[in-house]
Formats: structure tokens, C-alpha cells, sequence
């Protein structure tokens, strides 16, 4: 086998990417993960199910989304040009639905009569309580305490499109604890529920599934810059909480092994304090939620809390093919602080008329050195995941401005 | 040989049913796990179940989650836990220890230094709820590589064509969970219970131990005549947490008692 097939030909049958993945879940959940596993291998080829997926992404979603050429945020940082896949304009604001619409399609033809999803910031939650109500399925989404208090319009949002929150109070109340409410709910209820991941996480074969619906991202923007450019980047940069758009943007250019493909992480307050959430660069191998992979963890391999302004990167843990890609090279994998974020974030609005969502501000600060690395004749795609919306209040606290 | 295997043939051969006792190791500390390992046994208890604290118990209701963030919080680790059997060892040299847990603190530590540590303390077995029969390998042949049982867990979910491989590896005995759900919850219909610990046992050749949602003396009785062991966590976890040793331990007695003359 040539080495470009090993790294898009993952995982394997067990679920793995190279050490990484695996299912390791309670026994009560195993014979569903299974059914889950067999289900989604007839549906990903089959036609109707494909035809469907693409129906709704183009009229409810809004794909394909546009590349834009972020021509004044290029002149601001003075070298390669910076192009922007558009998967903020998505419904509902960000990458997210995309997955959720392939997650709820998939329950549907297996019959589950109920949905439930983990919500961090809420943008998954969202996502998963509005295609739930399109199909008319019932929605329930787990939120740490934490994070109910802290994102109250997306809350109010999930209430408006008829799911019923759960505010989880065990651990910290933040992500990592709401998704593990998550599943002891789908333990409790194995039957009737599908259980919508909201990245590329959990066990198999959640983060080859989510990763697969993600893909669009990818193969269209591969598309797109062959028709605009005629060429492909030379880097594809996307952030990284669990890593799902980053992997949807990466996946279709795995064997393109002269476009780098590179992963920003959150540095929070610096990668040498204890309040990050990076992952790759910070953690060290483990077992969480169901996978194999790099995990914000204490010697003792108890779990750490993560940290970052933007509430969708916290997540101790990352999807185990960015594990798998960061070990075998195949990605690169770097970080941004809170505060180049906040930055990048305001930059952004007043170069380009785009108010980033935090989590892709990240990606943009990396952006902006790659951007000088690889001189005026280089070409960055960057993936622009969500709109910043969802963030103008924790940004207007951040820079001490009252609304 | 372990422990496990001469205190369930004793007591097949008592036509009796067993009693398996959980307590979190650590919570809220060391000596109070230690008194309540010894009061346990003492009262009866033929098998213990010493919880290792996770942050993340996916698998435990908000009882054995709060047991687990005390322990946590008191500084307890995995190091501390395989002390605390070592100290009961110095008492109690009959009584099976089995250590249930979680993956990540067992492969923190090192699955094979695991192993030979927790065989050097004295344990007997282990249980790793997210560890299921695909995902083994490793464990389970460090575990036998120190004559440790690796008990397993089975699930109303486990269909027949599942459970050979679920049970394939296993020794000791086999811990069958009475319902979907999490620890704490309410426990399945004794109807079905009995059918599937009759499917579990045929399946393995191994005794089986039914928990999850036991609390009182009185379902310990109904369990007890269906199953050859019966399994109680929260319910003691929780009168450690408000009424302290003493009353934990009366309730055990109780238990114990319930399940012993239940048949
Ligand atoms: C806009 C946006 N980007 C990124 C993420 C992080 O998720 P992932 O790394 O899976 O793309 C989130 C999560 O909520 C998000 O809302």
C-alpha cells in the first residue's frame, strides 16, 4: 500500500487510527454501537440516503458554501493570499449542521424515535434541535450547569425549536460532563435513542461517521480552488475543539501531501499554565468517551478541566484521527491564546466584514504567521467554521465594554 | 487461583447466595475505606467491590459520582487504592477484592505495572466497565499474566450471539446488570433476571452476580434466589455519605442476612 492510502483509508475495521479510536464503551451500549456501525455502512453508499443528505444540505443548509478571497486581511498581514471556506453562511451559523444532518437522517432510517446531543456552547445543540424539529423528532440536549448559565440565547433558541434541556450538574457542569450525561442516558435508553456526537469523538464509529459528513467541507473547497486558482493551497488550516470541522476540511486533501494541513488548538492562557485546552500539544494518550487519544489529564489519568474563551474549543480531548495524523506527521498541529483570538476576532470584522466566530479566530492567528512563512506566492485555505454572533457578549465582557 | 473461585464453590456448595459489597476507595478517606472493608466482611460480605475514583464515571449514577468526587478530592489514586487492599490484606486474608473501575487511571498507571501491583497488594480480580471484549487485549493479558481474574459485565442489551464473546475471558464469576441504566437506578423485572442469569451461566460455566438498582434486604432476597450472587453499591455508598460507618454497615448486615437466606 502507498503511504497517501494509509492515511485516508483509516480506520480500520476495529474502529482504529493507527493506536487511536476503538470503542471503548460500557457493555449495555456495545450491541448498539455495533447496530450503529452497521447501519451507517449500508447508508453512507446508499443512494437514496445520499440523495437525501445532499437535498437538505443544499435547501435547508445552504451548500454549497462559498470560497472567498479574503483579499484586505492578505494585504494586512503582507504575504501568501488567504482564502476563507464561507461555512459560517451554513444555517444556523457554523459547520455543525452539516453533521447533525447526516446524524438525523441516519436515526431516522433506523427507526429511533428520539434524539439526544451534548452541547457545550450550544452551536451543536442548536444544530441538533433544529433538524430534529424539521424531521419532527423529539430533541433532548445535555448542557453543563456552567455553560446553561453562560450561553443563555442559545439556550432560548434549543426552547424555540422544541428540545428540552437538561442543565447537567454532575463534575464541573461544563462539556466533558455533558457528555458523559449524554451517555448514561443512551445507556439508560438504548433502544429508542440515537445519540448525535458533535465531533469527530466518541467510539467507533462516531469519528469516522461525523468526519464523513463533514467532508463536504473539504471536497468542496478542494473544488472550488481548482476552479478559481487552479491550484490547490499550499496549507488548509481549520481550528480545533474536538476537531470536526478540521477534519471535514482536511480529509479530501490527505493525499495531497504538498498541501500541509494544519490544526489550531486553544493555548487559553498560555500552554505553560494549566488553563488550555490543547489537547494534542498539552495531553497525553488516554481513554475517554468511548476513544483512544490525546486527553487533558492529571498523572493519576484523571481528567482535567480544559479552558478557553471560546466555549466551543474546551473539550479535553480531540477526535482520534488528529491524533493518529499528528503522531504520523501527516498534520500539524499549533495553538492560539484567548488573546490573539480576541484579536484576530476584531481584525477580522473590520478587515474583511466578517465577524468570525472565537473558535476560527484561532485558526486565524496561525493564519497570520503561515501567511508571512510562506511569502506572497503562497495560498492559505482556512476553514471560517462559524459566525461570531453567538460570541458578541463574552467578547464585549472580554474587552470590558457593558451592553 | 484466586480468592474468587473457592468462595463461590463454598458457597454452591451451602446452596447459598453470596453477597458482593462495593465501596469507593477513598471516600471521603483511606481509613474510613479500611474500616468499612473490614466492618463489610465481618458483617458478611463474601466478595468486596473496591471502587477506583474516576472523574468521568460514565457508567454510575449521581451516588457512586459523588463518592468518586470525594474521593478525588481527598487526594485519593490508583497507587493509594492497591494500599488500602494491602492494609485489609493484613486482617482479612480470605475475602475476595476485586477493583472496578475505569480505563484511564489503569492505563495511566500502566496496564502491566498494574497488574503485578494490584496481585503484589493482594487483589483478586478487576472490572473495567469501558473496557468491552474488543478492546481487551491488553488488559486482560496483563491481568492473567498475574492470575488476576478479569470479571466481566453483561447486559440485558447482550444478545445470544453476543454473549460467548462477552464472557469468553472471563473468570471468577460474571457480572450480569439487571437493567439499562446507570448504577443507582431502578433494577429490571426478577422475571427477566432469572431467565438471563440461567442464559449467562450456561453460556460462561461461571457463577453469576446480579447488580445495579439492589437496596433494600427485600429485593436482595428476590435477586438472591435467582442468581448466585447479589451485588449492592449506592445503597451502601449512600449510608456511608449521611449516616456514617456504623449505619452503613448495619445495612449490609442486613443485606447480607437477606441475601444468605434467601433460598
Ligand atoms: C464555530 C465552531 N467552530 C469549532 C467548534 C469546535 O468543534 P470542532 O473542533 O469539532 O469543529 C465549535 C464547537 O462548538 C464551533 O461552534
Amino acid at each position: 500500500m502507498t503511504q497517501p492510502n494509509a492515511f485516508s483509508q483509516q480506520p480500520d475495521a476495529e474502529g482504529r487510527f493507527g493506536q487511536f479510536g476503538g470503542r471503548y464503551v460500557a457493555e449495555t451500549l456495545m450491541p448498539n454501537i455495533l447496530a450503529l456501525e452497521e447501519a451507517y455502512e449500508h447508508y453512507k453508499n446508499d443512494p437514496d440516503f445520499i440523495a437525501e443528505f445532499e437535498e437538505f444540505s443544499r435547501d435547508f443548509v445552504g451548500r454549497p458554501s462559498p470560497l472567498y478571497f479574503a483579499e484586505r486581511l492578505t494585504e494586512e498581514f503582507g504575504g501568501a493570499k488567504i482564502w476563507f471556506k464561507r461555512d459560517e453562511l451554513n444555517h444556523t451559523g457554523a459547520h455543525k449542521i452539516n453533521n447533525c444532518l447526516g446524524q438525523v437522517l441516519l436515526a431516522k432510517r433506523m427507526g429511533k424515535t428520539r434524539i439526544i446531543a451534548e452541547t457545550g456552547a450550544g452551536q451543536h445543540g442548536v444544530a441538533t434541535a433544529t433538524v430534529a424539529a424539521r424531521f419532527g423528532l423529539p430533541c433532548e440536549v445535555f448542557m453543563g450547569a456552567t455553560d446553561v448559565k453562560r450561553q443563555k440565547p442559545n439556550v432560548f433558541r434549543m426552547n424555540l425549536l422544541g428540545a428540552k434541556i437538561h442543565s447537567v450538574t454532575s463534575g464541573r457542569g461544563t462539556l466533558k460532563d455533558a457528555m458523559n450525561e449524554a451517555l448514561r442516558d443512551w445507556v439508560t435508553y438504548p433502544d429508542e435513542t440515537f445519540y448525535v456526537i458533535g465531533t469527530v469523538a466518541g467510539p467507533h464509529p462516531y469519528p469516522a461517521m461525523v468526519r464523513d459528513f463533514q467532508s463536504v467541507i473539504g471536497r468542496e473547497a478542494r473544488e472550488q480552488m481548482l476552479e478559481r486558482i487552479g491550484r490547490l493551497p499550499d496549507a488548509a488550516v481549520a481550528c480545533i475543539g474536538g476537531g470536526s470541522n478540521a477534519m471535514g476540511l482536511f480529509h479530501p486533501f490527505l493525499e495531497d501531501e504538498d498541501v500541509r494541513l494544519i490544526g489550531v488548538e486553544a493555548a487559553g492562557k498560555g500552554l505553560d499554565t494549566p488553563d488550555h485546552a490543547a489537547s494534542l500539544n498539552g495531553g497525553r494518550p488516554g481513554i475517554l468517551h468511548g476513544n483512544k487519544t490525546y486527553l487533558l489529564q492529571d498523572e493519576d489519568g484523571q481528567i482535567t478541566e480544559g479552558h478557553s474563551i471560546s466555549a466551543g474549543l474546551d473539550y479535553p480531548g480531540i477526535g482520534p484521527e488528529h491524533a493518529f495524523l499528528h503522531d504520523v506527521g501527516r498534520a500539524e498541529y499549533r495553538s492560539a491564546t484567548d488573546a490573539e483570538a480576541l484579536e484576530m476576532f476584531q481584525l477580522c470584522s473590520k478587515k474583511e466584514g466578517i465577524i468570525p466566530a472565537l473558535e476560527p479566530a484561532h485558526a486565524l492567528a496561525r493564519v497570520r504567521d503561515l501567511a508571512k512563512e510562506l511569502g506572497k506566492d503562497g495560498v492559505i485555505l482556512m476553514n471560517m467554521c462559524g459566525r461570531g454572533d453567538k460570541d458578541v457578549f463574552s467578547v464585549a465582557e472580554a474587552l470590558g465594554v457593558e451592553l | 487461583m484466586t480468592r474468587l473461585a473457592p468462595t463461590f464453590a463454598a458457597l454452591k456448595s451451602d446452596n447459598r447466595a453470596g453477597f458482593v459489597a462495593y465501596v469507593m476507595a477513598g471516600d471521603p478517606d483511606a481509613d474510613t475505606t479500611l474500616k468499612m472493608m473490614q466492618g463489610l466482611a465481618d458483617k458478611g460480605a463474601d466478595v468486596l467491590e473496591l471502587g477506583v475514583p474516576f472523574t468521568d464515571p460514565m457508567a454510575d449514577g449521581p451516588t457512586i459520582q459523588r463518592a468518586a468526587i470525594r474521593a478525588l478530592e481527598g487526594g485519593t489514586t490508583l497507587k493509594g487504592v492497591l494500599a488500602l487492599v494491602k492494609r485489609f490484606r493484613e486482617t482479612h486474608m480470605d475475602t475476595p477484592v476485586v477493583l472496578m473501575g475505569y480505563a484511564n487511571p489503569f492505563f495511566a498507571y500502566g496496564f502491566e505495572d498494574f497488574a503485578r501491583d494490584a496481585a503484589a497488594a493482594g487483589a483478586d480480580g478487576v472490572i473495567c466497565v469501558d473496557i468491552p471484549p474488543e478492546e481487551d487485549t491488553e488488559l486482560r493479558s496483563a491481568l492473567e499474566g498475574q492470575g488476576l481474574s478479569f470479571v466481566r459485565l453483561a447486559a440485558p442489551t447482550t444478545d445470544d450471539k453476543r454473549l460467548p464473546q462477552v464472557v469468553a475471558h472471563t473468570s471468577g464469576f460474571v457480572y450480569y446488570v439487571s437493567t439499562t441504566g446507570v448504577t443507582g437506578a431502578g433494577s429490571g423485572a426478577t422475571g427477566d433476571i432469572e431467565a438471563a442469569v440461567a442464559r449467562v451461566r450456561a453460556a460462561s460455566g461461571l457463577p453469576v452476580a446480579v447488580g445495579f438498582g439492589v437496596k433494600t434486604p427485600e429485593r436482595a432476597t428476590e435477586i438472591g434466589k435467582v442468581a448466585d450472587a447479589v451485588v449492592v453499591g449506592s445503597a451502601i455508598v449512600d449510608a456511608l455519605a449521611t449516616d456514617g460507618v456504623d449505619q452503613a454497615l448495619h445495612l449490609a448486615g442486613s443485606l447480607a442476612d437477606a441475601a444468605h437466606s434467601a433460598r
